[in-house]
């Protein structure tokens, strides 16, 4: 069984995030840079099953430019077989179809794939879009926001808590599967992992190694444009109290003032 | 003037409160066309004409209940490209964002997620990194597929006789590949839905487990409850009611927080609210420094003296 993962460099959380001033793009260069953290859990669900079956192999894949291989690494580390990284120029500025459609074509090459696996957003675009497109350029079932996971040699059966429901989904392989946080605890790369994941193959492949055509992607022809950044204004901190046996009611009375009461 | 389709949230007919909201933000661009997809069309007539619905169009298929949203991606493709739509508008739920990601690739047309607002000519206005920034936006490829998020709008009644269409739509191999096999219906906890409520009352670790007096609380003021991940994980709250990155979003009228610290992922899901209360023993948690008004003190001393002052108020 092939499983391919889905991993996506991004701006750290934690850190301040910004936007280009000169084209509203994520700023994705003077800023630390690391695997998504929802995507481990993709991640370390792939290296479960391989870890429970026979003959089970993991690529690593992550669209993004130079730098973006850092994601690949940590995939490795943790346990990946192999890496495949698309880099080109032309990618800068791609929205999320444009995203979807060459992550298709760069599984479609990398071949006989039975599984996609894949995080349940982004943590800087965050839109959750990619994995449905992908599936639907692929032509493939996609189950999202799945909180448990069986694989079998043929079929997939997913546990996911809706809102109004909790589903249990099959679907047969091949498939796609984006995965939330809720479905294990991802591991970290032991001292052995970083040693073998220094020898383990990364592939880097371009627009043209995919047959995709490079104006379909980028800035250029994104389908929908920013049109303006507006930081959000701190919120200015309001009156702190210190319960002394009336912090309830002080409390209600604010309610009270504000009309919530 | 063109139509705007909506596709209507709704579980056997009873219609959720984001497609009336919906309804409201689609007739500032156009006409409201609903698209109800499913059983039980007779329940939500009503509701659809009060808000404005200028045509209905319906399809009934047990396909919609049987697999994942692929059969309502397709037909919603199909309605859109026959009425020569000019816009597509869904709720922001996990569902939404599948319908409409699968919807954009199929039409060809940009897609837009997590919109809190949408203007006359469908420009967006968005939330970003955390509610750090606010981004406007605009879909430039085909009609846009717009997703929405709850509380965008307050829905304003705007009654019509919509003109009733049933459509047929032959669903291709794709859309019967991800078979629903069993479907468990949460318990209904007689409190507001958490993405739709006006007012929240959120636990964290700080209640030790005892969400007692977060329940008190959120029931003496009408409002929902949620929790933080670390409450969740601990397995004292469901996952359902989770705010944050990986939970739900909510911008009500009024959060208040107790025994949470305030980490980017928690502020994430609750950074648009109106106004922020905050309870937390210790007065350096980060998240009094967005507090509109804060109590330093024990949640399990000053959340249930609060409950009995607004009982005492409402008489
Ligand atoms: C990928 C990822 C996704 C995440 N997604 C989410 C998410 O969606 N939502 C989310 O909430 N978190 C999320 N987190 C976790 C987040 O980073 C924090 O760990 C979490 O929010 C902490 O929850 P907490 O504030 O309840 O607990 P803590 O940070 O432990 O804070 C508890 C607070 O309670 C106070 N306290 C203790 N006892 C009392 C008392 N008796 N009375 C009053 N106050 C008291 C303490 O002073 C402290 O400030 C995510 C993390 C990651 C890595
Ligand atoms: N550029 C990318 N490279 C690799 N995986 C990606 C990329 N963009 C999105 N993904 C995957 O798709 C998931 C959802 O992304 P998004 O739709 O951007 O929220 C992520 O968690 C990743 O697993």
């Amino acid at each position: 069984m092939k499983i391919v993962t889905l991993v996506k460099h991004v701006p750290d959380a934690t850190a301040d995030r910004t936007f280009t001033a000169a084209d509203n793009t994520t700023d994705r260069v003077g800023v630390d840079g690391l695997l998504s953290e929802l995507d481990e859990y993709a991640v370390e669900e792939a290296l479960k099953i391989a870890e429970a079956g026979d003959g089970v192999e993991v690529v690593a894949l992550t669209m993004g430019p130079d730098g973006a291989d850092a994601a690949l690494k940590k995939a490795l580390q943790m346990g990946a077989d192999s890496g495949v990284h698309v880099v080109d120029d032309s990618l800068h500025g791609s929205d999320a179809p444009a995203t979807a459609r060459v992550l298709a074509a760069a599984i479609t090459k990398v071949g006989d794939v039975d599984l996609v696996l894949t995080g349940m957003a982004s943590t800087d675009g965050g839109m959750s879009v990619v994995p449905a497109m992908l599936a639907e350029h692929l032509g493939l079932a996609h189950v999202g926001f799945v909180g448990e996971l069986a694989v079998s040699d043929t079929a997939v059966t997913a546990r996911r808590d809706g809102d109004v429901a909790s589903e249990t989904i099959e679907a047969a392989l091949p498939a796609v599967v984006a995965v939330t946080d809720q479905i294990n605890e991802p591991r970290y790369p032991s001292f052995k992992g970083i040693m073998a994941a220094k020898k383990k193959p990364v592939e880097t492949w371009t627009l043209a190694d995919l047959g995709v055509d490079a104006g379909a992607v980028g800035l250029g022809a994104a389908s929908s444009t920013v049109r303006e950044v507006v930081k959000r204004p701190e919120r200015a901190q309001g009156q702190v109290v210190t319960d002394e046996g009336d912090g309830g009611t002080k409390l209600a009375e604010f309610l009270a003032a504000q009309k919530f009461i | 003037m063109a139509e705007i389709l909506v596709l209507v949230d709704h579980v056997d007919g009873a219609v959720r409160k984001t497609t009336l909201e919906l309804l409201t933000l689609a007739r500032r661009a156009g006409e409201p066309a609903a698209v109800f997809l499913g059983s039980g069309f007779d329940a939500a007539r009503d509701t659809l004409g009060e808000y404005g619905a200028a045509k209905v169009y319906v399809v009934e298929a047990p396909e919609f209940e049987q697999f994942l949203v692929v059969p309502k991606a397709e037909a919603l493709a199909q309605l859109a490209q026959s009425s020569g739509a000019a816009g597509v508008l869904i709720t922001s739920s996990p569902e939404g964002k599948e319908i409409a990601a699968r919807l954009a690739v199929k039409l060809g047309s940009g897609v837009i997620t997590d919109a809190v607002d949408v203007a006359a000519d469908l420009t967006t206005t968005q939330s970003v990194f955390a509610g750090g920034y606010t981004v406007t936006a605009q879909v430039t490829t085909g009609a846009p597929v717009i997703t929405v998020k709850p509380n965008a709008v307050t829905p304003e009644p705007a009654p019509a006789t919509p003109a009733e269409e049933k459509v047929a739509v032959a669903f291709s191999d794709a859309a019967t590949k991800a078979r629903i096999v069993e479907r468990k219906p949460r318990a209904a906890t007689g409190r507001p839905e958490l993405t739709e409520a006006s007012i929240v009352v959120s636990g964290g670790r700080g209640t030790g487990g005892d969400f007692g007096p977060v329940e008190a609380l959120a029931d003496a003021l009408g409002a929902a409850v949620g929790a933080s991940r670390a409450a969740v994980d601990s397995g004292w709250y469901p996952h359902a009611y989770q705010v944050g990155q990986t939970g739900k979003t909510v911008s009500p009228q009024l959060y208040l927080a107790a025994g949470i610290s305030g980490a980017i992922q928690h502020r994430a899901g609750m950074q648009t609210s109106k106004t922020i209360v905050v309870v937390n023993k210790d007065p350096e948690a980060p998240i009094f420094a967005m507090a509109d008004f804060g109590v330093v003190g024990d949640l399990h001393t000053v959340l249930p003296q609060a409950t009995g002052e607004i009982r005492k108020r409402q008489g």
